[in-house]
């Protein structure tokens, strides 16, 4: 049965969303390379943002579009948003990951689907 | 079927349409993202004494599902649901409240007691509006606790060339009514997890709510430990240090340190700004309840320390007091 799990189930589903988007958050906020484009945004207001993505690259259920993925992002890349911050978000990803014990080839599923919305959110 | 009712309009709901699509469907502006439950763009209240699903309020903070606060996208009601958004301000009505007592409790800070003309439903923390006239309001927080004090109490800092706080200082007098509207803002005790640490970081009149918050948990039973650090620049910034310390001697679970800033700080108080006293005293905030009221700097810069030193962010409950920009 296992092997008809989703990436979703087999990470823990929305608990492990919630045990890890704290330590993703603090993580990026402690990246000095991508920390600024964090700068004056209300936490609160981030940390469901976070949580949102997360659970997408996770293999939830979301409704995001390729669209929403541009328009969310179009202020940021005005502000020269290019590849290296989209790298530096996905190694804090894995990190944070790795931190909660979950298995390699899952963390890369992971980072695949995170890499997947990579064009969109450099509007490219 | 189920009625949304909306700024006096009814629109009956479809089978299977959250509240999001059945209001966006008839152009009422109700912002959204993800429509998935998840990134809380779309929040809302239910109002008028109707409550929303359960399952509509997944992942909210307890503070706003205690005020009936919900996600439109994933709200599928079965009965009738009266709802309103966030900034909708006309949700609640003006209510006239007689100033029953006036005291200064430092320099600049006057305790005012308010007796509401209609009972008004609050939570220690939270504020409410006081109106000098109809047009001219400003936001002061409650120290008073429900069922525990008889009137509601404000902490007012007299601020330099302010209009309404002025005013309270030099006008207002015992017996007169004034018009008030709340309460509002996330910021109080809320019951369960009795055995949490609670720590309170506040500056000037920002003590007013968490003396409130303080005085709420031990009267719900909070049995673990109680921080407060109150932060002034000098010793005359300070008050209510009597109550506190008479506090300490009661609970043997509060502890309270007050925090001066300027130089020559006397025995009993802990020198430096109050944020880095407080992350001194408890480096390790994991698991903790924090409580930030007052100045909104440090507010800003105590609420990411805090988040970073470990504390989860739906435990950050936080109430920065900015100062109206027309208050000159």
């Amino acid at each position: 049965m296992s092997q008809q799990e989703s990436l979703y189930e087999k990470l823990g589903g929305e608990a492990a969303v919630n045990a890890a988007v704290d330590i993703f958050y603090r993580k990026v906020l402690s990246d000095d390379r991508i920390s600024s484009f964090f700068e004056g945004v209300n936490m609160e207001t981030q940390a469901a943002k976070q949580k949102s993505f997360l659970t997408m690259a996770f293999g939830g259920p979301h409704n995001y579009s390729g669209l929403d993925m541009r328009r969310g992002h179009a202020h940021l890349v005005e502000r020269g948003l290019n590849d290296s911050h989209v790298d530096a978000v996905i190694e804090d990803l894995g990190a944070t990951l790795r931190e909660l014990g979950v298995k390699e080839e899952l963390i890369a599923q992971v980072a695949a689907i995170a890499e997947s919305t990579r064009n969109d959110v450099l509007n490219r | 079927m189920a009625n949304i009712r909306y700024a006096k309009d009814n629109f009956e709901l479809g089978e299977n349409q959250s509240v999001l699509d059945c209001l966006t469907d008839r152009g009422v502006p109700v912002p959204f993202s993800c429509r998935s439950g998840v990134c809380q763009t779309c929040l809302m209240r239910a109002t008028g004494g109707t409550k929303p699903p359960e399952a509509s309020q997944q992942g909210l903070k307890d503070t706003l599902k205690l005020q009936n606060y919900f996600l439109a996208c994933v709200c599928h009601p079965d009965t009738d649901l009266e709802v309103a958004l966030p900034d909708d301000d006309d949700i609640q009505a003006v209510i006239p409240a007689t100033v029953k007592s006036l005291k200064l409790l430092n320099s600049e800070i006057m305790y005012v007691a308010l007796e509401c003309h209609a009972p008004i439903d609050y939570r220690a923390g939270q504020f409410i509006n006081l109106f000098q006239d109809q047009s001219v309001g400003r936001s002061y927080s409650l120290a008073s606790v429900p069922h525990e004090d008889d009137h509601l109490h404000l902490h007012v800092r007299r601020l330099p060339q302010g209009r309404v706080s002025g005013w309270i200082h030099e006008e207002l007098r015992p017996g007169q009514t004034v018009q008030i509207r709340g309460p509002g803002g996330d910021c109080f005790y809320t019951p369960g997890n009795a055995e949490q640490g609670l720590v309170l970081i506040g500056t000037g009149s920002g003590l007013a709510p968490l003396y409130g918050i303080i005085r709420d948990a031990f009267s719900q039973g909070h049995t673990g430990p109680i921080r407060l650090f109150h932060g002034s620049r000098d010793q005359n910034g300070l008050y209510l240090t009597g109550e506190l310390r008479d506090l300490v001697r009661q609970y043997p679970n509060f502890d309270y340190i007050p925090c001066l800033s300027g130089g020559d700080v006397a025995h009993h108080f802990a020198a430096g700004r109050v944020h880095d006293v407080a992350f001194r005293h408890i480096p390790n905030l994991k698991n903790w309840r924090v409580f930030l009221c007052g100045h909104p700097e440090m507010v800003k810069t105590a609420k990411r320390n805090a988040f970073m030193a470990g504390a989860s962010m739906k435990d950050i409950y936080a109430d920065a007091f900015n100062v109206s920009q027309s208050s000159t």
